[in-house]
């Protein structure tokens, strides 16, 4: 079988003083996997591992058959490269550029920002399947929190990656809009066809998008839980 | 016209303007890189160096020009090398009065440069990253243009205060009329030789300079509106 995750991280974090473990290890041939558990658990810091954003002490990392990390054969891609989409808890949506402009951020390399007026056809189509045009010049401050989301999902697929990290997607939400972007999410997911992994604390989530749950405590992985999708 | 910009008041302030633009961009680009390095990057030394680089806005002007004249003066260890190399004399030159300014006025530049870097949250450069920007892209299109408003405000301070840069001035630079006198020490050597209607000049040339360059330092102060 095809696996689209294998982690085997390690890592020991210290900070004031204090020590903490992170071991995470899973595989999974699903496409979507929830991370569950308390927080300090070490989901974010096994997601930044992921990501690039964090180097673990050794490990491996494969994603949707691409060795990201391995530290025996000396392969550690930097972030830039590791293609992947990651959408923080709360967006981190760059608040000096507009929503074009944020969107287009990932598909201009070099040392420009897109100018404000940017157009292009990546742009235009997340714009679209957003509904954001209506919003295209505006400001993270000035939009809903939807909004905010479907802007922060935009810019990290616009540049095609191939996998998809979601810390705590729907915290920021309220309730209502909470279940409408899930199903906007869900319905995303399966038409691109491109492994997730998703954090979250919220057992509506693991309803929603768990054919593959793991649960998490004190560094480690210790539970795995299979449903039948 | 022509004359009465050649008259000695202008003479000085153009000086003083030239020295003063010269040094802050000097302060700019090193407060800017300085400033990064001591916000984000954790090494042995780091508050030390931070320390020793805060020490010309403490210690007395003199103090700053007499390390001056030991490191860049005829006899000194930079000075002489430049001498014997490059046939280069620093000291009694506008160029000197260049270095005194930015020395005094680079703290104002650092701090507001380390505190505005420090106040980012670095989810906005990780972000970036992801995205597959490289670190240097980056620094130029997320960092810097959050961190603006507090490094534009610290260097507007430190174009004021080398505006009025004195003590380290005179000492490495001295005062040659149209060469090396700035404002601050034509208005001294103005008082001194009792001529009270040009030092009456000076003195309002100099504070309406200082005073405008102060309220746009205000106008630019950070936290007024975070997100702008």
């Amino acid at each position: 079988m095809n696996m689209q995750f294998n982690v085997d991280i390690h890592k020991i974090l210290r900070s004031d003083g204090r020590e903490f473990t992170l071991h995470a290890r899973f595989a999974s041939a699903s496409q979507r996997v929830v991370v569950f558990g308390p927080s300090g658990a070490g989901k974010s810091q096994m997601m930044k591992a992921m990501a690039g954003l964090m180097t673990p002490d050794s490990g491996r990392i494969e994603l949707a058959g691409r060795c990201l990390l391995d530290s025996a054969a000396g392969i550690n891609l930097p972030a830039q490269q590791r293609k992947v989409a990651y959408l923080f808890q709360d967006y981190a949506l760059f608040p000096h550029l507009n929503v074009r402009q944020n969107i287009g951020f990932g598909l201009q390399r070099g040392w420009r920002n897109p100018l404000t007026r940017v157009e292009g056809e990546a742009i235009r189509y997340w714009m679209e399947a957003f509904e954001l045009d209506h919003v295209a010049d505006q400001f993270p401050h000035q939009l809903s929190g939807g909004q905010r989301q479907r802007v922060a999902l935009a810019r990290a697929l616009a540049p095609q990656p191939q996998a998809l990290l979601l810390d705590e997607p729907f915290a920021a939400l309220d309730p209502g809009l909470r279940e409408r972007m899930r199903a906007e999410l869900g319905a995303l997911q399966r038409r691109l066809e491109i492994p997730m992994l998703m954090i979250t604390h919220d057992p509506e989530d693991v309803r929603a998008f768990g054919d593959h749950v793991l649960r998490m405590e004190n560094g480690s992985i210790v539970r795995v839980e299979e449903n039948a999708a | 016209m022509e004359q009465f910009f050649a008259e000695p008041a202008w003479v000085a302030l153009r000086l003083s303007l030239k020295v003063a633009v010269w040094a802050t961009l000097i302060d700019l680009v090193l407060g800017v890189g300085l400033g990064y390095l001591l916000a984000r990057k954790r090494f042995p030394g780091r508050e030390l160096l931070d320390a020793v680089l805060t020490l010309p806005m403490v210690m007395p002007p003199t103090v700053l020009g007499y390390y001056m004249l030991v490191i860049i003066g005829r006899n000194g260890v930079v000075g002489e090398w430049l001498q014997r190399h490059f046939g280069i004399n620093l000291i009694f030159t506008w160029q000197a009065a260049v270095i005194a300014a930015a020395v005094v006025a680079f703290p104002l530049v650092l701090k507001g440069a380390r505190a505005a870097f420090e106040s980012i949250d670095t989810q906005y450069e990780q972000a970036a990253r992801v995205l597959g920007v490289s670190s240097f892209g980056v620094f130029l299109r997320v960092t810097l243009p959050l961190a603006w408003r507090g490094v534009l405000g610290g260097t507007l301070l430190a174009f004021a205060r080398s505006m009025g840069e004195f003590g380290a001035t005179l000492m490495v630079a001295g005062s040659i009329p149209g060469k090396t006198q700035t404002l601050s020490i034509a208005v001294y050597e103005a008082v001194q030789a009792g001529q009270d209607d040009h030092a009456n000049l000076l003195v309002i040339i100099t504070s309406v300079v200082c005073v405008t360059v102060l309220v746009a330092a205000n106008k630019l102060t950070p936290n007024r509106n975070p997100l702008a």
